[in-house]
């Protein structure tokens, strides 16, 4: 598997490190438990496409959003995380 | 058909034609008492039970493919009870001692092999966790030995000791540990569960959940609706999948893990070993292959099969636990789907909807619990409460904060 890295090309997926989704956003401090347990534990774990976040730890170090099938590795999009605003 | 060894003589004089199919191959019926999705070890081990203890036989069991082609046919067979914490350990002991007594009870050779489990400490750090881990299991009232460098020496001369990054100082060692034949456990417990009555229904794949006011109806599958008051799910990698049909998200991710195997060899490794400094484990099969593996390769996935720099990552820690692997020559290798917890610890448990269990959250451990599982998921099934064995392993556990995390590796299912 190699990802496209907007910054360095494509490149072996062994420099990456991986985190994991990259949907869940941080709830706001004083959200209720109910939305932390969300964040922190639960996982859509799709069969098919995947945003997820890489960090380019051996090349650039910037951490990436990768869109990736999980059925084939096929990757259809590959963006720096500063790219995809706060929303 | 029993087997016997009078079965056996009486076959070997008549041809071998006497023999008859292990398991029917029935026509769904168009309503259970209960349901059982997943035709591997833990939902064939779960039907069996079901019939056995409660006396539940109007059960069938719904597999997408055959039997066993999940991670039950793919994974490395090693059986151990050898936990820290109190949820995992009597758990898994008591899967231990059924193993002890499967092959009678299934009237199946499941090739259950204590050949003992050692698991080797490379630095003084790491014995203090192998002592601990032992007190813990002998607290248990389980086997735990703790070895120093020379009584692992006697068993297994043939390791790198002296490798200058990796010395091996010691080991812990579970004699009552050991292998059991994959693809037999599956046959035993199909087997077994058929002649109590339960349908084994492959090439039926589950595709809907049919819920209706909270309660479970049954489900859609490719071969038509089939209903039921109950339905429990033994999925393993595919999980989260039909927890979606019915509407949940579970704190579990698919990760793919390889196994491999080398060209058969003389006898050489009595036990299965495993390797401290990095993750690798490593037996012998009958036919003389060695059979070994490592960790997952660390992103989701669905596809059963991996990549090359986990390939890699594997075959140093073989060389530096074993040189001899510089000689030899791997035959094959493959990947599985594993259903990862967020704490590294299995899920035996009711679900929010009424009549719907989930067991799920082996990681790459749940070849062992296969009878402990079945045990425990058809008591929670048949009585919709957990047995004090999987009290511990509830899906709320992650909103409590009742964490069974061995690790303490955190909410990081790559890292369990
Ligand atoms: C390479 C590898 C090595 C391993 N080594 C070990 C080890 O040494 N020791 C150990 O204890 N554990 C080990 N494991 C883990 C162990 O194999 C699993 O935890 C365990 O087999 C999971 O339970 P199961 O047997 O029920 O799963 P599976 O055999 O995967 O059963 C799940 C079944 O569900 C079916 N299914 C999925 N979706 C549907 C659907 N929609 N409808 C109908 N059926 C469906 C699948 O086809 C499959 O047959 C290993 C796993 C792998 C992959
Ligand atoms: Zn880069």
């Amino acid at each position: 598997m190699r990802i496209p890295c907007p910054h360095c090309g494509e490149r072996g997926h062994e420099e990456f490190a991986y985190y994991g989704a990259a949907d869940p956003r941080r709830p706001d401090a004083d959200a209720p438990l109910e939305a932390w347990h969300d964040y922190v534990y639960l996982r859509d774990n799709p069969a098919g496409p995947h945003r997820e976040l890489w960090q380019h730890v051996h090349g650039c170090r910037r951490w990436l959003e990768v869109t990736r099938d999980t059925r084939s590795h096929a990757i259809a999009a590959a963006r720096d995380v500063a790219a995809r605003g706060t929303a | 058909m029993t087997y016997s060894f009078l079965r056996l003589a009486a076959e070997a004089l008549r041809g071998q034609t006497g023999w008859t199919p292990a398991w029917r191959d029935p026509e769904p019926k168009a309503e259970y008492d209960a349901l059982v999705v997943g035709g591997g070890g833990h939902g064939l081990a779960t039907a069996y039970y079901l019939a056995r203890e409660h006396g539940i036989t109007n059960v069938a069991v719904l597999e997408k493919g055959w039997i066993g082609s999940g991670n039950a046919g793919r994974n490395t067979t090693i059986i151990r009870s050898n936990y820290l914490l109190p949820g995992n350990e009597a758990f898994y002991e008591h899967s231990m001692k059924l193993w002890e007594g499967l092959e009678q009870d299934l009237n199946y050779n499941a090739m259950v092999s204590q050949r003992g489990v050692l698991n080797l400490v490379n630095s003084d750090a790491a014995r203090d966790a192998a002592a601990r881990r032992g007190n813990a299991m002998r607290l248990h009232g389980v086997d735990a030995e703790l070895l120093d460098a020379d009584g692992v020496r006697a068993m297994v001369p043939y390791l790198d000791f002296d490798n200058a990054r990796f010395p091996i100082k010691g080991g812990l060692l579970q004699r009552r540990g050991g292998t059991a034949r994959h693809d037999a456990v599956v046959w035993g417990f199909a087997r077994a569960a058929d002649r109590r009555g339960v349908d084994i229904v492959q090439n039926c794949e589950v595709t809907g959940i049919r819920v209706s006011n909270g309660r479970v109806m049954g489900v859609e599958t490719t071969r038509g609706f089939i209903g039921a008051g109950k339905v429990g799910l033994a999925v393993a990698g595919n999980s989260s999948r039909l927890a979606g049909m019915a509407g949940m998200r579970l704190p579990i991710e698919s990760h793919v893990l390889q196994a491999f195997v080398s060209e058969a060899i003389k006898p050489l490794i009595d036990c299965v070993i495993t390797f401290g400094a990095g993750h690798f484990y490593i037996s012998q099969s009958d036919k003389g292959g060695l059979v070994f593996g490592g960790d997952i390769d660390g992103y989701n996935s669905y596809a059963q099969r991996g990549g090359l720099p986990l390939v890699e990552d594997v075959m140093e820690a073989f060389m530096a636990l074993l040189p001899l692997a510089g000689r030899l020559r791997v035959l094959r290798s493959w990947g599985g789907i594993m259903d990862m917890s967020m704490d590294g610890s299995p899920i035996i448990d009711r679900s929010p909807i009424e009549g719907l269990y989930l067991n799920t959250g082996w990681c790459y451990g749940g070849f062992k619990a296969t009878p402990a599982s079945g045990w425990c998921f058809a008591w929670t099934m048949a009585k919709d409460e957990a047995h004090p064995l999987n009290a511990a392993m509830r899906l709320d556990r992650f909103a409590s904060g009742a964490l069974i995390d061995e690790k303490g590796a955190g909410p990081y299912p790559n890292k369990h």
